[in-house]
């Protein structure tokens, strides 16, 4: 894969940069238990305490960020790579004067301590003013969320070897090859400032992947929890055998609008794409597919979405990045578009509230919501398959890219599991497709809905969605395999 | 620094590792960014840590860690080899890799500013001087600008003995404008897209760009654009120009030769490639006019990918990747190297941070330049459709299918550019496409572009990479699916 996002600092590294994280050790030789590496939250209040003391700026808002985590890679069935960190940043950002900026480092004795605060300081007096920045925050309220399961951050790197082994013999007995990972790790973020806020988030983080190969054929199951129990690592080496498997010796058909079952990972890098296009800055900005939308139609009556820290499928802090309690928001209602998400200066700017979706400050994004949840259906996706005359079922897309921003058009592949079906059943794999398929358009054409999920793909962050069954779906060309 | 990676590499050996290798990196970034006249990033970075690859009962382990204390490298390095041990659960054979010599050194690139002693208040000025032009043409409703610079200072230890110090600059600017009106946003980006152009260099790369004087002429055309017709759709010879080549190379040519790709090692995310084993020195990769190399040497210029060695202590080198059309080379490292009889590895592998694996990477994947000047190769084209600044890429996991817009297009018509095309694109299979190129620019037109945001891996990395081209001319691609109604 590859180019990224264009941005280092886009909306979407945010969210990677809050959640891929890393801890300091505290000497241990244990290779278990990223928990006995994570601070403590009263030593995590001591050294934003420490920092906001070094700084004589207007204000001073501290963001500690601490994990550990652990990944063990196979391929080949062998284990190929395996790797732990740990880290741990202090970013600190300081206002003169109406005049905000951020220095971040990972060195925290006195020196480096005193070096961060006078580089943000330093940074923060070189600009101009900036009209449009509030006051810190004062002490807050958050809902409370639990999102850290010790079994998780005390797995080891035999536990996940352990799995691996097993879920390579399933691949094996069947002449097959897997490749994948399995990742464990635990992770606290805190925010403090001048002002009296503080707040720790804590959480833990369980995935395994995998991709099963035959010689002409492929398949994929992937999950991502914070509670490692939730994760069946045999099971998913099974589907992935299964639709290798049931995928050998695929036909090409023919390209055209198509009826396509959309398994969650599939829906989930399709809709995540419209995470930004929900932010009021996107929608000031004249970059949002919402321009000119809000309350109007945008989706079919099926369609219901909301972002909701508080889900108990979702993970994530329940504050922003200035520490405000992140708000349950209605976004699209019965397809029509009802509600934006807005930082607390974007809300000020468009006479509105704040919900608690502001990024991390200075930035030129404003805000976006990460615990996107839709509405699902009752609809299994056996029944998807049973009522549909010809159709493609797909398991997952692939190198997803925006065609154009306001059609919300996107083009890319489907892949490692794509069937044919005909008369209500599965008949066989098929070549990948192109797609250039228009988001909204996709999502006026849900015919059926499966429940929700937490689904996992590698294109968009975890969401809730469920699967999908869309009319007329536009694969525009076909690969050589 | 150099003392925390020996002192990693001790005690992986009195643990029992074989083979171990140790990175200790000091990096350092500066963000800036403005929207619409106004500071929108404004940040530093700094990171240092350590990073431990070892080998013991035959299989890999790695552990990084942030404390640089005896007893924080000795935790690292004994959680790196029990994890080596754990990975022994699931070995098939132990890790074989070709030899090495031992390097004691030190490397860095020229650059003549210092961008981290630029005052920051001149880079601001100049970036909202770029980002008010842009501003003061009717109908661009979004400006951006942006500057990044890092300085990456490394030592790397190993128990072949090397002792490598490195010190990288890296810096990089652009602007973008965008118009939205009607149904459509349309955007123009100078000197490219991804943040604009990237390089192994100091501040004088940002100055030689000239935001500020180009501002105006790519705003002009983002507004443009809505009024222009719209890119047909069928077959058309088509020329692109070298930042859009550049991203054709790396995605169509620089992902498909890594051999850990080729390998299986990526197959549960970047995929694999359509290149295996019993192409190389057989398959017409492309027309006989194209040569493409992998040359991480600082002779072949400031690219993303220049270094002096790579971050398991092989030299940059250059390897022929297409010579005369024909596949050459692969993308290899010490372990991967003896796939394809390779007695040394090719020195490819890179690591995005301390905390990160090295694995291989592209280095300045460039397609060498041609005999033509850019005048004659318009004048010698009757019909076709010049295709400028990417703005959507997509490939599958193989390689073989892709499919590119970019911002603007214009046609050619009788050997003249013509009228400005909207939402042009093309797609195509990689073999196909590059044995249909029949002119390539010369040295004269020809950039070493940076791709700074190269994503690979599990955990992913971001890496930057070198792709240097000259626009050059393809016949019968097919254009204008990305838009195509269906």
């Amino acid at each position: 894969m590859s180019p990224t996002s264009p941005s280092h600092t886009s909306p979407r590294n945010h969210v990677k940069s809050r959640r891929v994280s890393a801890v300091r050790t505290r000497g241990t030789e244990s290779p278990a238990a990223a928990e006995s590496h994570l601070p403590s939250d009263a030593e995590l209040r001591r050294l934003a305490e420490r920092i906001v003391r070094l700084s004589d700026a207007d204000e001073t808002e501290v963001e500690i960020d601490a994990g550990a985590d652990a990944l063990t890679r196979f391929a080949n069935n062998t284990i190929h790579q395996n790797v732990a960190e740990r880290n741990l940043t202090v970013s600190v950002r300081t206002v003169f004067d109406g005049r905000t900026a951020r220095a971040t480092s990972n060195k925290t004795d006195d020196a480096s301590l005193q070096r961060v605060v006078a580089a943000s300081a330093a940074l923060a007096r070189s600009r101009p003013q900036q009209p449009s920045l509030l006051p810190m925050l004062p002490k807050q309220t958050f809902p409370r969320v639990e999102r850290y399961f010790p079994e998780t951050a005390a797995a080891t790197p035999q536990d996940r070897a352990r799995a691996v082994t097993r879920v390579v013999g399933i691949a094996a007995a069947n002449d097959q090859t897997a490749a994948g990972i399995f990742t464990t790790g635990a992770s606290v973020t805190a925010l403090a400032n001048s002002r009296g806020l503080f707040v720790t988030h804590r959480q833990t983080r369980a995935e395994f992947s995998v991709t099963v190969m035959e010689k002409d054929s492929s398949g994929w199951a992937k999950a991502n929890s914070p509670d490692i129990a939730r994760i069946d690592p045999d099971e998913l080496g099974g589907s992935a055998s299964r639709k290798a498997a049931a995928s050998r010796e695929p036909r090409e058909v023919e390209t055209g609008r198509w009826t396509v079952i959309l398994e969650p990972a599939a829906v989930l890098d399709l809709v995540g794409s419209l995470f930004y296009d929900f932010a009021a800055t996107a929608v000031q900005d004249q970059r949002s597919c919402f321009n000119n939308r809000l309350g109007k139609k945008v989706m079919g009556d099926n369609i219901t979405v909301r972002d909701d820290v508080t889900h108990p499928l979702q993970s994530g802090p329940p504050f922003d990045g200035e520490g405000l309690p992140r708000r349950k928001v209605l976004l699209v209602d019965k397809g029509v578009l009802r509600n934006l998400v807005y930082a607390r200066a974007t809300a000020k700017k468009m006479h509105t509230k704040p919900t608690g979706h502001g990024l991390s400050l200075p930035n030129e994004y404003g805000e976006a919501p990460y615990n996107l949840v839709f509405d699902g259906g009752a609809t299994p996706a056996k029944e998807m398959v049973a009522s549909t005359e010809r159709g493609i079922l797909v398991t997952r897309l692939w190198y997803i890219r925006e065609v154009d921003p306001y059609e919300k058009v996107l083009t890319g592949m489907t892949r490692d599991g794509t069937f044919l079906v005909e008369d209500g059943r599965v008949v066989g794999g098929v070549r990948n497709f192109r797609f250039n398929q228009n988001i909204l358009e996709m999502l006026s054409n849900v015919e059926q809905l499966g429940p929700a999920v937490r689904a996992a793909g590698e294109e968009s962050f975890e969401m809730v969605v469920p699967a999908m069954k869309v009319r007329g779906f536009h694969f525009t060309e076909v690969t050589k395999f | 620094m150099r003392e925390w990676a020996n002192l990693a590499l001790d005690t992986a050996c009195a643990r029992g590792a074989t083979f171990a290798d140790a990175r200790v990196m000091d990096i350092r970034l500066r963000d800036l960014s403005t929207k619409n006249g106004e500071v929108g990033n404004l940040a530093e970075n700094e990171s240092l840590g350590l990073g431990l690859r070892v080998v013991a009962d035959g299989c890999w382990g790695f552990a990084s860690t942030d404390q640089l204390t005896r007893e924080g490298v000795q935790s690292c390095a004994a959680y790196a080899v029990a994890i080596a041990r754990a990975s022994a659960l699931a070995k098939r054979h132990d890790v074989v890799m070709v030899p090495e010599q031992a390097f004691v050194d030190t490397w860095q690139n020229p650059f003549i500013k210092d961008p981290f002693e630029i005052p920051l208040e001149g880079q601001l000025a100049l970036l909202l001087a770029a980002d008010r032009e842009m501003r003061s043409v009717q109908g661009v409703t979004l400006a951006e600008t942006s500057m990044q610079f890092r300085r990456i200072e490394q030592w790397y230890a190993s128990t072949l003995g090397s002792q490598i110090h490195q010190v990288k600059v890296e810096s990089g600017a652009g602007i973008v404008a965008m118009a939205f009106s009607g149904d459509e946003i349309q955007k123009r980006s100078y000197p490219s897209s991804f943040g604009g152009q990237h390089e192994l260099a100091g501040y004088e790369l940002v100055e030689s760009l000239d935001l500020v004087g180009n501002a105006p002429r790519i705003a002009e055309e983002a507004v443009a654009l809505h009024s222009a017709a719209q890119c047909p759709e069928g077959q058309s010879t088509i020329i692109l120009e070298g930042s859009q080549l550049g991203l054709q190379v790396h995605e169509s040519i620089g992902h498909p030769i890594e051999l850990d790709r080729v390998l299986g090692m990526e197959a549960n995310f970047a995929g694999l490639s359509f290149l295996t084993l019993e192409k190389l020195g057989h398959l017409r990769y492309a027309s006989d006019i194209v040569n493409v190399v992998a040359d991480a040497r600082l002779e072949h210029g400031p690219g993303l990918g220049t270094f002096g060695y790579d971050d398991e202590g092989v030299p940059a080198q250059c390897t022929n990747i297409i010579t005369a059309g024909l596949f050459t080379g692969y993308l290899s490292s010490r372990e991967t190297a003896p796939a394809i009889g390779l007695t040394r590895s090719g020195g490819t592998m890179r690591a995005e941070s301390w905390n990160r694996l090295p694995m291989i990477r592209m280095t300045n994947v460039s397609l060498l330049p041609g005999t033509w000047s850019y005048d004659d190769l318009i004048a010698d084209t009757d019909d076709a459709i010049l295709m400028e600044t990417n703005r959507s890429w997509s490939i599958d996991d193989h390689r073989y299918h892709f499919q590119f817009s970019t911002e603007i297009g214009w046609e050619i018509k009788g050997g003249k550019k013509g009228r400005m095309l909207k939402h042009p694109s093309y797609s195509g299979i990689t073999t196909e496409f590059w044995n249909s190129c029949d002119a390539i620019c010369s040295r004269d037109h020809w950039t070493l572009w940076g791709t700074p945001n190269c994503g690979k891996g599990q955990p992913m990395q971001t890496m930057g990479t070198g792709h240097g081209a000259a626009p050059a001319r393809f016949r019968n691609v097919r254009v204008g699916m990305a838009f195509a109604k269906g």
